[in-house]
């Protein structure tokens, strides 16, 4: 099933031209990995999906993208946030307790029953593999936690709001080698229900998780393929030269 | 020859001479206030009315007075005040219209007093017939130390990161929830610093009460907010200035008063900011 349809993709923020004619489907359940080198547009790339671009005064667009069959502009944003999750590059936990982080977005949507909240808050840390570590202790500070276990709370603060696509934007950049792979079993795990879409730098982060991989230079989307494909018989030189290491 | 490490030790000197050139003048009011105003301290002072034509009793009148002036000139400002700040570190846009509200804002504040008070009897004693009252007095008040809240209340609104922001947003959170919801709560105190600033700047000034507001011997307590009413500053000026033979005591008793209160004040701000510096997190 096809989540994300993008057709002829252009984005301008002034005069710069940070997307270009960028077409393509993004399929339900898959980790689609998005590679390239700084500002190549990945980020932006990321960030049209759930419309975190506007906030930016010189944001200027064209080009259609449609979540299930649905143009994303005539979808109300906050339920397009709602439905479309974002990860961020740092740990960014709000100045709020353990509980109250994940509880956030929830409360945000409308729902006040402590006893929903409590649930939804233990099922959300779950799933992100982190109850176990901060049960005892979630009315704590949530800067009190690890770097690593911050950026946990924060997919799981992302899943309590029950999204249907979760958009990672470099979530492993700030996080030693243990954490990053406990972040990307979590990923792996988390594909069987949402459709994941991750921006990264490491080259071999996309190819142990991803399912096809997409490679963006310039503002240009130059190659999507499987993985197995990209990183073994890529179709275009340049793809090649990337992932080798000859630029980037 | 020039030696860097005596220029230095010449430049850090002359550094610490100035800064202490700050402190000494606060000190030497403070201290001179407080050695002849304290012995006028006493209970009867602080609670009595004026007598034989202000050379005697007390200045309660006036301390109710600016008590009241102070209550009216914030109720009137601070919602203004942050509203507006509001608008303009959330919402608007960088256009010319706001540049120019902004200019304007930076222009408010440095309006001498005087101007505040003459347009205060303009506006509010004569146009719209509130007379001589604590309402007018509150009110140019209130205008006057609107600048001081509208940029303190920006400044700690557009000091809660951006990512905070960005974080509530893209969990579906509307603006106004993550306004109300992660902005404005961390921004409190700043907000608060603000606030008790201008209610101590408000408590001290003289200029814009003096006609709009200001009793020169009202030796009772104002009965409605359309009263006119006694305030520390206008006392002040009028036992050391107007009044003849007034003792040396009652004149620095009042500025003691007057200075406890807006020290209080500032005392106040300083304990709020420092509490929740303390509980900040990020």
């Amino acid at each position: 099933m096809v989540k994300f349809d993008i057709k002829d993709l252009n984005i301008w923020f002034g005069s710069i031209h940070a997307l270009k004619q960028v077409s393509m489907e993004i399929q339900a359940n898959e980790i689609l990995s998005v590679i390239g080198p700084s500002n190549s547009g990945k980020t932006t790339f990321l960030r049209m999906l759930n419309r975190l671009n506007d906030l930016n005064q010189n944001f200027k667009m064209s080009g259609v993208i449609k979540l299930e069959q649905e143009d994303i502009k005539n979808i109300n944003t906050e339920l397009l946030r709602k439905k479309v999750g974002m990860v961020f590059a740092l740990p960014l936990p709000l100045p709020l307790s353990i509980f109250d982080n994940v509880a956030y977005g929830v409360r945000m949507h409308g729902t006040k029953n402590k006893k929903v909240l409590g649930e939804i808050v233990e099922g959300s840390l779950q799933e992100a593999y982190l109850w176990e570590e901060v049960k005892d202790r979630l009315n704590e500070s949530a800067f009190k936690l690890s770097g690593g276990q911050q950026q946990r709370l924060c997919i799981a603060r992302t899943l309590a709001v029950q999204p249907e696509v979760i958009l990672f934007d470099e979530p492993c950049s700030g996080l030693d080698p243990i954490s990053t792979a406990k972040v990307e079993d979590a990923m792996v795990k988390l594909k069987q229900k949402y459709t994941i879409v991750l921006v990264t730098n490491n080259v071999k982060q996309a190819a142990r998780v991803g399912d096809r991989t997409a490679f963006f230079l310039n503002g240009e989307l130059i190659e999507l393929d499987k993985t197995d494909k990209i990183f073994t018989a890529p179709q275009d030189k340049r793809t090649d030269g990337y992932i080798r290491g000859k630029f980037g | 020859m020039k030696n860097p490490y005596r220029t230095q030790k010449i430049a850090f000197f002359l550094l610490f001479l100035a800064t202490l050139l700050i402190v000494v003048p606060v000190g030497l009011i403070v201290v001179i206030i407080i050695q002849k105003g304290l012995p006028a301290i006493n209970w009867q002072f602080l609670s009595d009315i004026p007598r034989q034509g202000m050379r005697a009793g007390g200045i309660f009148p006036a301390i109710v007075g600016t008590i009241y002036l102070v209550i009216g000139a914030i109720i009137f400002a601070l919602p203004i005040g942050l509203l507006s700040a509001i608008y303009l570190s959330e919402y608007s846009k960088d256009n010319l219209l706001n540049r120019l509200i902004k200019l304007a804002i930076v222009n408010l504040a440095g309006v001498p007093s005087v101007v505040y008070g003459l347009f205060g009897l303009a506006l509010f004693v004569i146009f719209f017939k509130f007379g001589a009252s604590i309402l007018s007095g509150s009110l140019t008040l209130g205008i006057m130390i609107l600048p001081v809240i509208i940029t303190t209340s920006r400044e700690a609104l557009e000091s809660v990161p951006y990512s905070f922001r960005e974080v509530s947003l893209s969990l579906g959170a509307s603006k106004w929830q993550t306004i109300r919801h992660i902005v404005l709560p961390n921004a409190i105190p700043g907000i608060l610093t603000g606030t008790i600033l201008g209610l101590g700047r408000a408590a001290g000034e003289t200029a814009p009460i003096l006609f709009t507001v200001a009793a020169f011997y009202l030796p009772r307590l104002p009965n409605s907010i359309f009263d006119q009413a006694m305030a520390l500053p206008y006392h002040l000026y009028v036992i050391s200035t107007q009044v003849p033979n007034v003792d040396e005591k009652i004149r620095y008793g009042t500025a003691f008063v007057l200075l406890a209160l807006v020290l209080f004040m500032n005392l106040v701000a300083i304990i709020i900011r420092y509490k929740f510096r303390k509980k900040k997190k990020w």
